[in-house]
């Protein structure tokens, strides 16, 4: 970071970053096909129909909170006659492609933050006027799309997504909030609270109130020392964050996963142990899968299953084992195995069970991991090219189009998405259809 | 210390008689297609230029025969075109998808239909031009 030992190091200049998030993105997705969807309020729910994922503005409105199970607003739903939707990740998947292809001839580098997110490297762009450049990206992601999205220009990715929280919460920016701008980075510090910005929680936000820290202003006021203090490395650096100095506190607040978890409920519940299995393969398949994703290896494997605890009348039950992986994996078969094995210690007759799960922690960077004697690097080889090409054709084909036999092929046990809108734009016989009458 | 210089080179200066290996040939007779391999063609790609801005739509109805699209064809329809005058589109008429020909007559924009018998439609607020039509496909079999 530092650029020599000058007494009084200048703000570093660093290229401008900004952070383009969609809004409300999954319900913009469904909109872009379904125009009974616009100017009412509409939801999308979860995995299995259960909360409340994305609200339209207006549905945000009428109070409708993120995470709000369906169950408690039904009243709200019919009351007010909110639009709602099962998620349809493929249309998703397909609309953020989009995005990405729309953006990337307009900027140096896009680094995908999360499905609707993206933070957009502008080295090389600093002779233009760059608030104009990205209203350009706005417009044209909304023009091959139709989804609106606002942009947030910083000196670092703290900045960048503060002024993108800004851009989204006041029309006068018109979508794009330049924080480089001091005026602009006045105005959004000082309105903006400590629990605002990116990377500080509740009990931090909680912590810093006692010091009489309330605005992102006075903690970027905050001396380093008192930051360091307060406990955290994250809040140190977000206080070089928010004085434009770039920390990457963002690998901090979105660190190399320390464990991950593939868990779902059940459309209906399960009774026998071997559709419970075959549900809990594919949970370890898919754990897999999303471990060589990251370049990830796991040291243990937690399985886990229980009824519905809100059937205070039902029998209980709830199991969990931990198996340890010696040697630290991420290959599907073995983590198959091990769940496997997991159940097999843990079943009991006679319940319903309503959710299962695989999760995973101890996690390593794939070629930090230990190696142990008598490994057999040919057999390596060819065991990651075999799950590589079920990697590659479950996402060219599907999730599950190839699994390995021991998942099982009924799949009664799926989850409910009775709402959800047709894969407009991945499936040939699901295209939207356009009235030539 | 290592140190190392990298220097242009002017082409003259590579000596000629050195024969370079370019691909590795295995003992026996090489392809003598080698050289000269394509991929096959791709009528997907053909069909459609700009794949981020491009949506595929399924043609419900005949109004538009007289623009050789028919009920049941598949139609590349792109937003990344501008609509202009003379160009097919896709328009929201009252949120409804319509498919009809956009035409410039006394001065105003109509979406115009291209078979005996369908109105006509001004463009007016209620009408919001989609995308613009750049391909067709159709199978018979």
């Amino acid at each position: 970071m530092g650029r020599g030992d000058s007494a009084c190091p200048a703000l570093p200049v660093s290229a401008p970053i900004a952070l383009q998030d969609a809004n409300n993105f999954y319900v913009s997705c469904e909109r872009a096909f379904d125009s009974s969807l616009r100017g009412v309020p509409a939801i999308v729910l979860s995995n299995n129909d259960g909360c409340a994922i994305a609200r339209s503005a207006e549905a945000k409105a009428l109070g409708i909170k993120m995470g709000d199970p369906l169950h408690l607003i039904r009243d709200k739903v019919q009351k007010h006659g909110i639009a709602v939707r099962s998620s349809n990740y493929a249309l998703y998947a397909d609309m953020q492609r989009r995005i990405l292809a729309a953006i990337e001839p307009l900027v140096r580098d896009v680094e995908i933050y999360s499905i609707d997110e993206n933070f957009l490297d502008l080295e090389g762009f600093e002779d233009r006027d760059l608030v104009a450049h990205c209203q350009e990206i706005r417009a044209r992601v909304e023009q091959w799309t139709t989804i609106p999205s606002c942009v947030g220009i910083g000196a670092t990715k703290t900045l960048a997504k503060l002024g993108n929280a800004a851009a989204k919460k006041n029309p006068l920016f018109d979508g794009v909030a330049d924080m480089r701008d001091d005026r602009v980075r006045r105005w959004v510090m000082d309105r903006f609270a400590v629990g605002d910005v990116w990377g500080v929680g509740s009990a931090t936000a909680a912590r810093l109130d006692e010091l009489g820290i309330r605005t992102a202003g006075q903690l970027a006021d905050m001396q380093m020392k008192a930051a360091r203090g307060l406990g955290t490395v994250v809040l140190e650096r977000l206080v070089a964050e928010l004085n434009g100095v770039r920390a990457s506190a963002v690998e901090l607040v979105a660190p190399q996963r320390k464990g991950m978890a593939v868990t779902r409920s059940f459309g209906k519940p399960v009774t026998d142990m071997e559709t419970l299995m075959g549900a809990v393969a594919q949970y370890a398949m898919r754990a897999g899968e999303k471990l060589r994703q990251h370049g990830l290896v796991a040291a243990r494997l937690t399985v886990f299953f229980h009824t519905n605890r809100h059937k205070t009348g039902a029998p209980q039950y709830a199991a969990s084992r931990t198996m340890a992986l010696h040697p630290m994996t991420a290959d599907s078969f073995e983590l198959i195995a091990a769940a496997r094995r997991g159940v097999e210690r843990s079943w009991r007759d006679g319940f319903a069970y309503s959710k299962a799960g695989v999760m995973l922690d101890d996690l390593l960077s794939a070629d930090k991991r230990p190696r142990t004697l008598f490994e057999d690097d040919q057999a390596h080889a060819k065991r990651d090219r075999l799950l590589g090409a079920l990697d590659d054709i479950n996402g060219r084909f599907g999730k599950f189009t190839a699994v390995p036999g021991v998942q099982g092929f009924e799949r009664n046990w799926r989850l409910r998405s009775e709402r959800k809108s047709p894969a407009w734009t991945t499936r040939i016989d699901e295209v939207p259809r356009v009235r030539a009458g | 210390m290592m140190a190392a210089t990298v220097r242009e080179m002017e082409w003259e200066m590579i000596p000629r008689d050195v024969p370079i290996l370019l691909c590795r040939t295995p003992a026996g007779f090489p392809s003598p297609a080698q050289d000269d391999m394509e991929e096959p063609i791709d009528i997907g790609a053909w069909l459609i230029e700009k794949p981020a801005a491009s949506y595929l739509m399924r043609v419900d109805g005949h109004s538009m025969t007289g623009a050789g699209i028919h009920d049941g064809d598949l139609i590349v329809v792109s937003r990344a075109e501008t609509p202009r005058a003379g160009r097919i589109v896709v328009a929201l008429v009252h949120g409804d998808r319509t498919l009809k020909r956009l035409a410039r007559l006394d001065g105003r924009l109509w979406l115009v239909p291209e078979a005996e018998g369908y109105p006509h439609i001004i463009v007016d607020e209620h009408v919001e031009i989609w995308g613009v039509v750049t391909a067709l496909a159709r199978r018979f079999l």
